[in-house]
């Protein structure tokens, strides 16, 4: 049974990067990126604040559209589609932000619901049987009725996961799962990301600056810097890198602040806020 | 040289704004009048839930305000009209000023103070938090899911806010008339009734239809259009109100100069 994690890895790609180019502005973020994430592998993205990590895995949800470069999923070129194509592609993804982002007028039940009464036709009670089994899994049962704004921090997160959940996605996102939490809250989220692999074998990705967390969860890890894919392997390759970057960041060394001069007043001089 | 370059460049920036208010008002149409026909359908519940909102909780306040300025506007036309003694004139002075006029502007004022804010503070969280990512990524349109119920819940609530502002305006003229003009409550309203046409009506409702769309338009796109940060909610509910005032007087005079110009002829 030890090899179950091995078994659900296969070598065929769920999502296919190849030389993506994503700017906000002038300002390119992402200067060609590319990886495969394969099918049933828990993949992390793994990067310093300002890498671009963010910036990605908004790219790959279509929350940003790419100036260049192919993300392939399912045959189809998210870079190129419709809008009306991507809606079809985005219902069987899932995504889990960094702060929940559940709606907060409405109850968790309804979060979690919320999904399966636009996208399917299922009666209510159908929808409710889902909507517990959901919970369950991420350890929220009996919470349907409260608010987000009664839930904690980590509670939130849970709730979030489970929406995202919901329709049962053949990809789950997560961003930055452990921000904001404390260390013993985000173990709990370690542990739920791991559950959630063992039980569904599901393809997971996963954007952090976390070193702990990121070396417990991933099968394999991209390394993000300043927009490029600097390094990528499984935990033991990364490692045993050599190369200085990956050294400096896994071994948390501060950055020399003088070469940061340019970038930083580069960063103050030009609209690079995220999300934007 | 540098003046025309700011003029211009104001001119431009305001043109713009229009032009991403009508975007979003044509897309919010799109979902109300298209969508229902293409397997989107419509968020009634939503919608009715906004209109309670925006409409039905706004009237206690919206009554005092308009019973006032009703009687105000009595004070106010008495105070010229008595010279020449013709305090009987009160009752047609308020009743076609409000139903032009104040009546609908008032109820304009007031639904921006109450939802216009609203609208934009909602969203604007939303958008801070990453909720309308959410709704994306979950494959559901922002504009269909939060900004559709609210234009129809307006174009629909303003009109009938607007007629219930209009009596109560009357009805705080007839306070005046009654106590000081020698009228009776019925003879009040019955000379108000006497002074309007259907015409002073139909203008200030079609009026309001008008603020209740460029209401939500700007309120909506203020919070769509909120930077990352608490502190931008708090300038996007702040510059939803400012805009909507400015260019809810701005429709009201257009369409002011074009009733008066059509029913010249």
């Amino acid at each position: 049974m030890d090899q179950g994690s091995h078994v659900a890895i296969q070598s065929e790609a769920m999502i296919s990067l190849r030389n993506l180019r994503v700017s906000y502005g002038q300002r390119e973020i992402l200067h060609g990126i590319s990886f495969d994430v394969m099918r049933g592998e828990t993949l992390v993205i793994l990067g310093g604040s300002g890498s671009g990590k963010s910036t990605l895995l908004r790219t790959l949800v279509g929350l940003e559209r790419p100036d260049s470069g192919e993300i392939w999923l399912k045959g189809k070129n998210l870079a190129a589609i419709s809008e009306s194509e991507m809606d079809e592609i985005r219902k069987k993804i899932g995504m889990s932000f960094q702060g929940g982002a559940l709606f907060g007028s409405m109850t968790v039940g309804e979060n979690v619901a919320l999904p399966l009464r636009e996208h399917t036709k299922l009666e209510d009670s159908t929808i409710e049987i889902i909507l517990r089994l959901k919970l369950g899994q991420v350890g929220l049962s009996g919470f349907e009725s409260y608010m987000p704004s009664q839930l904690s921090g980590g509670m939130r997160k849970r709730a979030a996961v489970a929406r995202a959940l919901a329709m049962d996605p053949e990809i789950l996102f997560f961003d930055e799962p452990s921000a904001g939490l404390d260390p013993i809250i985000a173990a709990g989220v370690d542990e739920l990301i791991l559950d959630l692999k063992k039980a569904f074998h599901m393809t997971i990705i996963v954007v952090t600056h976390e070193l702990a967390s990121a070396f417990l969860i991933a099968d394999r890890i991209v390394l993000i810097d300043k927009g490029n894919v600097i390094a990528t392997g499984a935990r033991e390759e990364m490692r045993s890198s050599t190369h200085p970057r990956v050294r400096q960041f896994l071994d948390r060394i501060a950055e020399p602040e003088v070469s940061q001069e340019l970038d930083y007043l580069q960063m103050l001089t030009e609209d690079n806020r995220p999300g934007r | 040289m540098e003046l025309a370059k700011q003029i211009g460049g104001s001119v431009t920036d305001g043109l713009a704004y229009l032009g991403a208010l009508a975007s979003l008002g044509g897309r919010a149409a799109y979902f109300a009048f298209v969508g229902p026909f293409a397997g989107k359908p419509l968020r009634l519940q939503r919608a009715i839930s906004q209109a309670m909102q925006a409409g039905v909780r706004a009237l206690p306040i919206l009554s005092l305000i308009t019973f006032f300025i009703g009687l105000i506007l009595a004070l106010q036309s008495a105070y010229e009209l008595r010279k020449f003694g013709a305090l009987n004139y009160v009752a047609s002075a308020v009743a076609i000023s409000m139903t032009r006029e104040l009546g609908p502007l008032i109820t304009a004022i007031v639904v921006i103070g109450r939802s216009g804010s609203a609208f934009a503070a909602e969203i604007g969280t939303m958008k801070v938090t990453e909720e309308i990512d959410a709704l994306e990524t979950m494959a559901i349109n922002p504009i269909h899911f939060l900004v559709t119920p609210k234009f129809l819940a307006m174009m629909v609530m303003l009109p009938c806010l607007t007629i219930w502002a209009n009596s109560m305006g009357v009805l705080g003229g007839a306070l005046f008339g009654v106590a000081q003009a020698d009228f009776t409550w019925v003879r009040y309203i019955q000379a108000s009734l006497d002074a309007l046409f259907l015409r002073d009506i139909v203008t200030g409702l079609i009026k309001s239809v008008m603020f209740g769309i460029t209401i939500t338009a700007v309120g909506c796109h203020e919070g769509l259009s909120t930077g990352a940060g608490a502190e931008q909610v708090g300038r996007s509910t702040t510059r939803a109100v400012v805009v909507s005032i400015f260019l809810v007087i701005l429709v009201d005079l257009i369409f002011t100069a074009l009733f008066f110009f059509v029913s010249e002829r």
